[in-house]
């Protein structure tokens, strides 16, 4: 028994060995972008580029961070980010939240042909219609206005998160929403004591994913942002490498800073995001 | 009393919809239509004067206009290549973790940073790293591995641009696939995996016989989400090469874009949008209809 159960242990030790050395490499080649990015980030003064290339910095220094800091406007471009980021997720996962009930609650007419209607022009990329919507804006007075990236993101996250949360809400308990109309409470207190308590985990995972989306957008704060004081920190960042093309490690300080509040709601939220990303997967 | 709970009963859901469906109709349904009207006009910018009626003028213009068919190419390569490496790298990704007794979580933390991480920023990283000829990845390539002697001169030649370009796709997106398989792989039960072992299935046997026909629901799932992602690619060129040299590796969204808010030629940008739209809806439609099947049969 002993001598043929050696042998096996050790092929399995073999092999944990080798799954671990994969997964050290994958996660290698996922992380090593970043690396070099902070690497730089603490090169204070390479103009151009290092050959051969160096990952440790001989001298770092967190110059480079105090000067993205400090300079153009960037804390302006951060708080620009945050009041955008904010508010539009706000009213995104309120509307959202409110569509869904009257989807997932009620029977009235036109409900079906209207769900069809939304989740058909789900379909169509935001990109689509960014000429059309840019026009709109200008004639509304809002280019170069925070207002018009806000009203513009929260349309373009409410679709498809009634969806996701229109799912969540169908599956609650119709008993208590029942005893409560008896109690005679209205559908008002009924949606703001019953269904959203109960959806907490899902409204947490629909605002993260808003809030992450709205503060990294990109294409639409560079179509109708020309006003330097009106940037987002994903503008700032591009034109920050436009002006300082040759001071990558500026630039990469830049970018660290704008990831920071990223990473923080990432690694403490984590489990929503799993739930977040299958929620739609798994089920179907 | 009956009656009036009855009329709030029927009165209430279109309250609740009011506000989310105003901005449903003004910035979404408004702009579709409009984008429809400006597809057949040359577009005039210029305020007091008159846009003009050209009836299919931009749409035969798209037809006959080498660049959209390059962008097209360039998306389809973009889509092809991008699609099936993120889902087959993912897969490979999800059974190693899977198969891990510890340290998954860590792994798969690891393995999404770079889906959490803004385009901008990740588009910005990749122009760096590939960058002529100094970059880390000709650094690499000659001095470290020795695989070419030359550095590539990556963004002079069309044929060379690209690859930046899907490499970040691949990359980018292996996270994303990974986390939903590995939930998935999760929900396989052990018992059917013992089973298969003991009647003498290999693991490779297991994978193909029993893994992959539980998991198609979820593999149909990622492919339908990433060819819609595939066709929306637009950041990473407009970063990464800004559609150079020589608007080679142009992508029908950033061609569109330019078109609109470099050349400020609406019609034709909006008459390219109305094309790209159409194509979209009816996939999205075909495989709504051919996706309906095995989700019932999962689910």
């Amino acid at each position: 028994m002993k001598k043929s159960q050696r042998p096996l242990n050790r092929s399995r030790v073999l092999r944990l060995l080798l799954l671990y050395l994969l997964a050290v490499a994958g996660a290698a080649v996922m992380v090593f972008p970043f690396l070099w990015m902070v690497s730089n980030a603490f090169k204070e003064h390479v103009f151009v580029i290092e050959y051969p290339p160096q990952l440790i910095p001989t001298h770092p220094s967190v110059g480079n961070f105090v000067r993205a800091w400090t300079s153009n406007n960037f804390q302006l471009y951060f708080t620009n980010s945050a009041i955008v980021a904010l508010t539009s997720t706000f009213f995104t996962v309120l509307f959202s939240a409110m569509m869904a009930y009257a989807f997932a609650r009620f029977q009235f007419p036109g409900r079906e042909a209207l769900f069809f209607t939304i989740l058909l022009v789900l379909m169509v990329p935001d990109m689509i219609t960014i000429i059309p919507k840019f026009l709109l804006i200008k004639t509304l007075g809002l280019r170069n206005s925070l207002w018009g990236l806000i009203l513009v993101y929260i349309a373009g996250s409410t679709s498809l998160n009634t969806f996701l949360l229109r799912g969540f809400f169908e599956q609650l308990p119709h008993e208590l929403e029942e005893a409560m109309l008896i109690d005679g409470a209205g559908y008002l207190t009924i949606f703001l004591r019953m269904i959203l308590p109960l959806s907490a985990p899902a409204l947490a995972t629909v605002t993260i994913f808003s809030f992450l989306g709205h503060w990294d957008e990109f294409t639409w704060a560079l179509t109708i942002i020309d006003d330097p004081l009106k940037r987002t920190l994903p503008i700032a960042i591009y034109s920050f490498q436009g002006q300082h093309g040759t001071e990558w490690g500026l630039v990469f300080a830049a970018m660290i800073i704008a990831l920071i509040p990223v990473l923080i709601i990432f690694i403490a939220l984590q489990r929503y995001f799993v739930s977040g990303i299958t929620a739609g997967a798994v089920k179907g | 009393m009956a009656l009036s709970l009855k009329m709030r009963k029927r009165l209430v859901p279109y309250l609740f919809l009011v506000p989310g469906l105003l901005f449903f109709l003004i910035f979404q349904i408004y702009p579709l239509a409009k984008g429809l009207q400006m597809s057949f006009y040359r577009w005039s910018i210029m305020p007091g004067k008159a846009s003009l009626f050209i009836g299919l003028a931009n749409y035969l213009r798209a037809f006959e206009d080498p660049v959209v068919g390059r962008a097209f190419l360039n998306t389809l390569i973009y889509t092809l290549v991008t699609v099936p490496g993120q889902m087959i790298l993912a897969m490979l990704a999800a059974l190693l973790l899977h198969s891990l007794p510890r340290g998954r979580a860590f792994f798969r933390t690891v393995y999404y940073l770079p889906v959490i991480t803004s385009w901008v920023i990740v588009s910005l990283l990749i122009r760096y790293l590939f960058q002529s000829p100094n970059g880390l990845i000709n650094y690499f390539l000659v001095e470290v591995f020795h695989v070419i002697s030359q550095p590539i001169m990556w963004y002079e030649q069309a044929r060379t641009a690209f690859i930046p370009i899907l490499v970040l796709g691949i990359w980018k997106g292996i996270g994303w696939s990974m986390v939903i398989y590995l939930a998935a792989l999760q929900g396989i039960p052990k018992e059917l995996m013992e089973v298969a072992a003991i009647d003498g299935a290999s693991g490779w046997q297991r994978f193909w016989r029993i893994t992959l026909p539980l998991l198609s629901p979820t593999v149909v799932f990622t492919l339908v989400m990433l060819l819609i992602g595939g066709f929306n690619v637009f950041i990473s060129v407009y970063l990464i090469t800004g559609g150079g040299p020589r608007q080679q590796t142009e992508v029908l969204l950033s061609y569109t874009y330019r078109q609109a808010f470099d050349f400020l030629d609406f019609g034709y940008g909006a008459a390219l949008s109305m094309l790209m739209a159409v194509f979209l809806i009816t996939a999205s439609y075909l495989q709504m209809r051919f996706l309906r099947k095995p989700v019932e049969v999962y689910g």
